[in-house]
């Protein structure tokens, strides 16, 4: 898939400002031959609830699709009859199978997911030393890291299993923007160590050719080992290390296998950012990242976008205007202060552009000379003059961004006033993506 | 308002959701410690050099370095804790293991340590933070007054915070426990705060509500919400009465008058009247959403500090004012 496929269209929108290619949702849901779409971004941009809406509104296009989330938010999970953590999809019900489609759910329990691994590799008697291990229990019950590990583990689980057609996938909020591309190979060059090879058994290595600088460290390493970890956690890790060899060798084989799977035709990247700043800066990370890393990148999804229905009266217009209504001793006949007026308080406006206006609506209702109607005009104005500032700065923002990576498709998506909590919420998120809705909201 | 004034708070932890801008309150509030005249030292550990973005400065090595003076001439100073350097740290300090610490290195074992088994990365960070809320210098003064931590996300602060507990539950005995057990100690102490920044959305607060639970669940001292972001509110209840109740001709009439064209159907003021009202319903929305997030806030009874959003994003004078906001609302425990 990737950015050359069908996702794309090259069409402009908004002659004048930098344009972006348009990211074409429904031709990326509707293409066959995407079977995987990662959805990654930065936290608190509305990565899980994008993931969710796609795969409502690829399942009524027709598409078998299972979403695979990270620690949704619980009303979220709760929209898609998710009431708690579990580690099998589950079956989206209230979705329109017309199309031929269906949406499974689930999410990822760590836990579960490396028991199963340890099960699936190991025999029952080492399985079980190292379910017990209470190294391993800690290590599994989900430390930072374990995570992006298990998430990729189970993304190749549900690839293997065949069930459906197309997975999406949350990616885990992470500390560090793409850890989870970074774990198989950290994995695999952590199972290649010396380390473990030290850890597993002194007496192993004292038989190793040609490893001078161990034999003669060794004594001192385990010493010193023991000293730090102390005797007991020493043979625990040991214990661990020593049960989990057997696995390793199928462990690192998946880890490759997953990674190659992301880089693989039929996978396609979003990254999932909101107009602000720091997200947009981590977006361009990502963007980045994801070409060195010669991951198929399908675009940009900006969420919460603001637009207004009036784009044609100026903030410094509307401030202006506010301004006129709210001065009661100024005679205000119909049409009579058009010009000179306006262009007076643009001035002012100007010079308090930071947000600090010298009359605030509350002062302003103190004066009881001016009638309600006014009034009320003055607040819509000013609201209105909010948010065009707001449109400005997105705008800005978003320019910076598309300067840098003018080849990035992109998709504005509105900003809904309040949280998703349903089906429905979802579906009007989907139109968004797939561009039904204008960003005008 | 809170029990900070017995003993004032040495230790403060800064979380939040995702998105909310903890970095940033993190920074303020060290700024304002600071202004009270308290050595303070701002911790980061996630490795994203958000706090040498915030301050307009390059990136922060693994030293504490003076990275701003507050108005009265307090300092912050600022650390970026590097896992693998704060790992042969804690090596040499307890174990005088310089050469040893190389060859462990060498080994693979400081990778181990840091990256795959990731939570032996935590119990470095905490390890750290404690280890310079607890230093002294040799004529036994403490060398910092304050420490704010911006710690990890809500999801992963209370995992984070006592990953120590299970260390001394998996060693049991030695040094790693002992270590542990000294990091707790400090860690659930009076003289520790864990604020969560927040904003007045529906899965922030959900998640800070969920994040205090756990916090008070694990005894973890709890210290106060920061409402961050907060956007002005600019039409009050009235406003928004008639604006629901579409008075359309009055307000086309008013916006003509305020010279915005003409208020006749299709003229510029009348066509004007549609979206704005849109707008004010939006804005009523919100409005009423906020309302009922700041009152399930109020349910933690916890102190509430607010922030309010600064629209190009937090420069380095809006830093400084959101830190002089914060002493003015009591946060720092200093007279207001």
């Amino acid at each position: 898939m990737g950015t050359s496929a069908g996702g794309t269209d090259m069409s402009l929108e908004n002659p004048g400002d930098l344009e972006s290619p348009v990211l074409a949702i429904d031709p990326l849901l509707d293409d066959p031959k995407t079977r995987i779409i990662v959805c990654c971004g930065s936290g608190g941009v509305g990565k899980t609830t994008t993931a969710a809406a796609l795969g409502v509104r690829a399942a009524e296009r027709g598409r078998k699709c299972v979403v695979l989330t990270i620690d949704p938010a619980r009303r979220l999970a709760q929209s898609m009859g998710l009431s708690e953590l579990d580690n099998t999809p589950r079956p989206v019900t209230d979705i329109d199978e017309s199309a031929g489609g269906t949406l499974h759910a689930m999410m990822l329990d760590m836990k579960r997911t490396f028991d199963e691994v340890v099960l699936q590799h190991a025999d029952p008697e080492r399985a079980r030393a190292i379910l017990d291990n209470p190294f391993y229990q800690s290590l599994s019950a989900g430390f930072a890291g374990t995570q992006e590990y298990m998430a990729m583990e189970k993304l190749g689980q549900l690839r293997a299993l065949d069930a459906w057609n197309l997975i999406i996938v949350d990616t885990p909020p992470s500390r560090s923007a793409l850890d989870f591309l970074d774990a198989p190979q950290r994995l695999g060059s952590f199972l290649d160590g010396k380390f473990i090879k030290l850890l597993m058994a002194p007496a192993k290595v004292g038989g190793r050719a040609g490893m001078k600088f161990l034999n003669v460290g060794m004594s001192m390493m385990t010493g010193v080992l023991s000293k730090v970890m102390g005797a007991h956690l020493l043979g625990d890790v040991q214990t661990f290390i020593a049960a989990m060899d057997t696995m390793f060798g199928g462990f690192r084989k998946r880890a490759d296998a997953t990674y190659k799977l992301l880089q693989a035709p039929g996978t396609a990247f979003l990254v999932v950012a909101a107009p602000e700043r720091d997200a947009l800066r981590e977006a361009a990370y990502f963007v980045e990242r994801l070409a060195a890393e010669r991951m198929p990148l399908a675009g940009l999804v900006l969420n919460r976008v603001h637009g207004s229905g009036a784009p044609q009266l100026t903030a410094e217009r509307a401030l202006a205007a506010a301004q006129a209504l709210e001065e009661p001793r100024e005679n205000l006949v119909d049409g009579g202060i058009v010009d000179r007026e306006a262009g007076k308080a643009d001035s002012v406006a100007d010079g308090t552009d930071d947000g600090t206006d010298p009359k605030t609506p509350a002062e302003a209702a103190d004066d009881m000379t001016i009638p309600p109607e006014q009034r009320l005009a003055a607040g819509l104005l000013r609201l209105h003059a909010e948010r065009m500032r707001v449109v400005a700065r997105e705008r800005r923002t978003r320019d910076r961004f598309v300067s840098v990576h003018p080849e990035v498709p992109m998709v504005d998506v509105a900003a809904l006033p309040g949280d998703v909590h349903d089906l429905d919420g979802l579906r009007s998120i989907g139109e968004r993506l797939a561009g039904d809705h204008p960003a005008a909201a | 308002m809170s029990p900070q004034q017995s003993t004032p708070t040495r230790l403060h932890i800064v979380t939040g959701k995702g998105g909310t801008g903890k970095t940033t309150v993190a920074a303020a509030l060290a700024l304002a410690l600071a202004a009270e005249g308290r050595r303070t030292l701002l911790i980061e550990v996630e490795g994203r050099q958000g706090i040498a973005q915030v301050f307009e400065t390059g990136a922060l090595p693994y030293e504490e370095r003076k990275i701003a003076v507050a108005p009265g001439g307090g300092e912050v100073r600022a650390l970026a804790i590097d896992p693998e350097l704060a790992l042969l740290d804690y090596l040499d300090m307890f174990y005088k293991l310089g050469r040893a610490g190389r060859a462990l290195k060498k080994l693979g074992a400081i990778d181990f340590a840091t990256t795959v088994a990731p939570g032996l990365r935590d119990v470095l960070l905490t390890g750290k933070a404690c280890e310079a809320v607890r230093r002294k210098d040799n004529a036994g003064w403490r060398a910092y007054d304050a420490v704010v931590m911006d710690a990890p996300p809500t999801g992963r602060i209370t995992r984070f915070l006592n990953v120590n507990d299970e260390v001394a539950g998996l060693a049991r005995i030695g040094p790693i426990y002992n270590q542990a057990q000294a990091v707790m100690r400090v860690l659930k102490s009076t003289e520790t705060a864990v604020h969560l920044v927040t904003l007045l959305e529906e899965m922030p607060v959900q998640e800070t509500v969920d994040g205090v639970a756990e916090l008070r669940a694990a005894g973890l001292p709890v210290g106060a919400v920061v409402v961050n972001m907060l956007r002005p509110v600019l039409l009050d209840d009235a406003d928004l009465e008639s604006a629901a109740n579409g008075r359309r001709t009055a307000v086309a009439k008013a916006l003509s008058q305020a010279g915005l064209g003409g208020a006749r159907k299709g003229g510029q003021a009348e066509r004007l009247v549609d979206p704005l009202l849109a707008q004010a319903h939006e804005h009523a929305q919100r409005v009423l959403l906020e309302r009922r997030e700041r009152a399930e806030i109020a349910t933690l009874g916890l102190p509430t500090y607010e922030l309010e959003l600064r629209g190009e994003g937090v420069d380095l004078g809006g830093l400084y004012r959101l830190a002089d906001s914060l002493r003015k609302q009591g946060m720092t425990g200093g007279e207001s």
